[in-house]
């Protein structure tokens, strides 16, 4: 029996390009954080509206994403958003927009989760707050936007954290468009140089590295917030 | 849009298109079925340890939790896929089973143990909600650890749980899908398969998602029902 021979030695040369890689999964990790929550919030505070229609298609949508996996969502996005964006822009064939494709997926199906993490928000804000903005005299949705939101949001900053790393450890399912992310980058070279066992467990310990570094630090602030 | 491919022949003859999406959600059920019973069980074992009053355990069952919860699932896969058979002594043999039965054996030990992390953590959460006079009671009673466990904790942890549970029953089944990228046949890589074959992109995804969200509606009603019997009476959401 022979064992494996490790050779690590395609690494150093390969660390520029599996860093452009991990730009393009920050990238799509901060479009889709940022786009996400704006969405989700909007989201959220329509399925809390009194206006039935409204409540329904807000809770429809979140049901439809959250019923779905992420693979077929982004399998959806890769076929319909490229062209759609041609038509609409104009772009020649040759345009490659899968980033964009994939930005535009993660942030619709994201939004999703963020609308329950800040539904949760805001029903966590006690009604006398929303009731003594009424009687200041603010509309509803001044009230939401200046007196409930602002509060739902900080309680649920560490809720709202842990889902952005996910989020990013959700990004490397890029791999399905064969767009070079930061694992899709390691795969190539692994796969290019034979040392396909190498980069696996490489990736691997750079996303532990970094996600537990992240985890870490939310539960520090978790324990900030809470205090 | 054109929806008779679905009762065309496939090229070999043996069946339609159909019947191509039928096997791809055979296998995501089984696939699904297999890493959630490997979940729940090592999932219990972990939540249990990360409760007891050892601190060797408690950190070992920590540290599973949190290698598992910070390496994407699809890096995981492949690692199950492409590495372990590598370096693990006797790899070599796993290579020479049947692909479909390579590609079905890491996809669900890599979902069921991926699985085990969460279900481990809802485990323990229900654990540590219960209040510890139970345990003590049950310590006072003269019973042991693990009878204390056996009889007074877990029978009520578990039915706790339920609710959590079910969102990681769903889980599991949407997760599957990542196992289409190391070439096993489940319900996503056959819609790519007639994608590839029918060049009818729209109908081919249609068909597949409207199987997801039959599983997922269905799973829900099951879960429904398992939890309304398990609901604890006196508790939040019971309606006894």
């Amino acid at each position: 029996m022979t064992m494996y021979e490790f050779d690590w030695s395609s690494i150093p040369g390969a660390l520029p390009f599996l860093w452009q890689g991990m730009k393009v999964s920050l990238a799509i990790t901060a479009i889709a954080v940022v786009a996400g929550i704006g969405w989700g919030t909007v989201l959220a505070v329509m399925r809390l509206s009194p206006a039935r229609p409204v409540s329904l298609f807000a809770a429809a949508y979140v049901s439809l994403f959250r019923s779905v996996p992420l693979v077929m969502v982004l399998l959806w996005f890769f076929l319909i958003v490229p062209s759609l964006l041609r038509d609409v822009l104009g772009l020649s064939h040759a345009t490659d927009l899968r980033l964009a494709s994939a930005m535009v997926a993660f942030a619709l199906f994201e939004a999703a989760y963020y609308s329950e993490i800040m539904r949760a928000g805001i029903q966590s804000v006690p009604k006398g707050q929303r009731f003594a903005a009424l009687a200041l005299g603010m509309t509803p949705l001044q009230a939401m936007w200046h007196v409930v939101l602002p509060q739902a949001f900080r309680n649920m900053v560490p809720l709202l954290l842990t889902q952005a790393i996910i989020l990013f450890q959700d990004t490397s399912l890029v791999y399905v468009s064969a767009l070079a992310d930061f694992f899709g980058a390691a795969y190539k070279v692994g796969d290019r140089d034979g040392r396909l066992v190498e980069m696996l467990l490489f990736a691997g310990a750079a996303y532990f590295v970094l996600c537990s570094a992240a985890s870490w630090a939310v539960r520090l602030l978790r324990r900030r917030v809470l205090a | 849009m054109d929806f008779r491919i679905f009762v065309t022949p496939v090229p070999t003859g043996e069946t339609t298109y159909l019947g191509w999406l039928l096997v791809g959600l055979r296998n995501t059920v089984a696939l699904s079925l297999a890493a959630w019973v490997l979940a729940l069980a090592l999932g219990t074992v972990l939540g249990i340890l990360r409760t007891v009053p050892g601190r060797g355990l408690r950190a070992l069952a920590g540290a599973y939790v949190e290698i598992f919860r910070n390496v994407p699932l699809l890096v995981q896969l492949f690692i199950w896929y492409f590495v372990v058979p590598e370096i693990v002594p006797g790899g070599h043999r796993f290579k020479q089973i049947d692909p479909f039965a390579q590609q079905f054996l890491a996809s669900a030990a890599c979902l069921g143990l991926f699985t085990a992390a969460r279900v481990c953590e809802q485990v323990r959460a229900g654990i540590e909600s219960l209040p510890p006079g139970q345990r003590n009671a049950g310590l006072a009673l003269g019973l042991t650890l693990p009878q204390t466990y056996r009889y007074v904790l877990l029978p009520m942890a578990a039915r706790l749980i339920v609710p959590p549970l079910t969102s990681e029953t769903l889980n599991v089944f949407k997760n599957s899908a990542v196992c289409s990228t190391i070439g096993l046949l489940e319900l996503t890589a056959q819609g790519r398969q007639l994608v590839d074959y029918t060049a009818h992109a729209y109908e081919s995804f249609l068909a597949v998602t409207v199987l997801y969200l039959v599983v997922n509606a269905a799973i829900q009603l099951l879960m429904r029902a398992v939890e309304s019997r398990a609901r604890v009476p006196g508790y939040l959401g019971s309606r006894k």
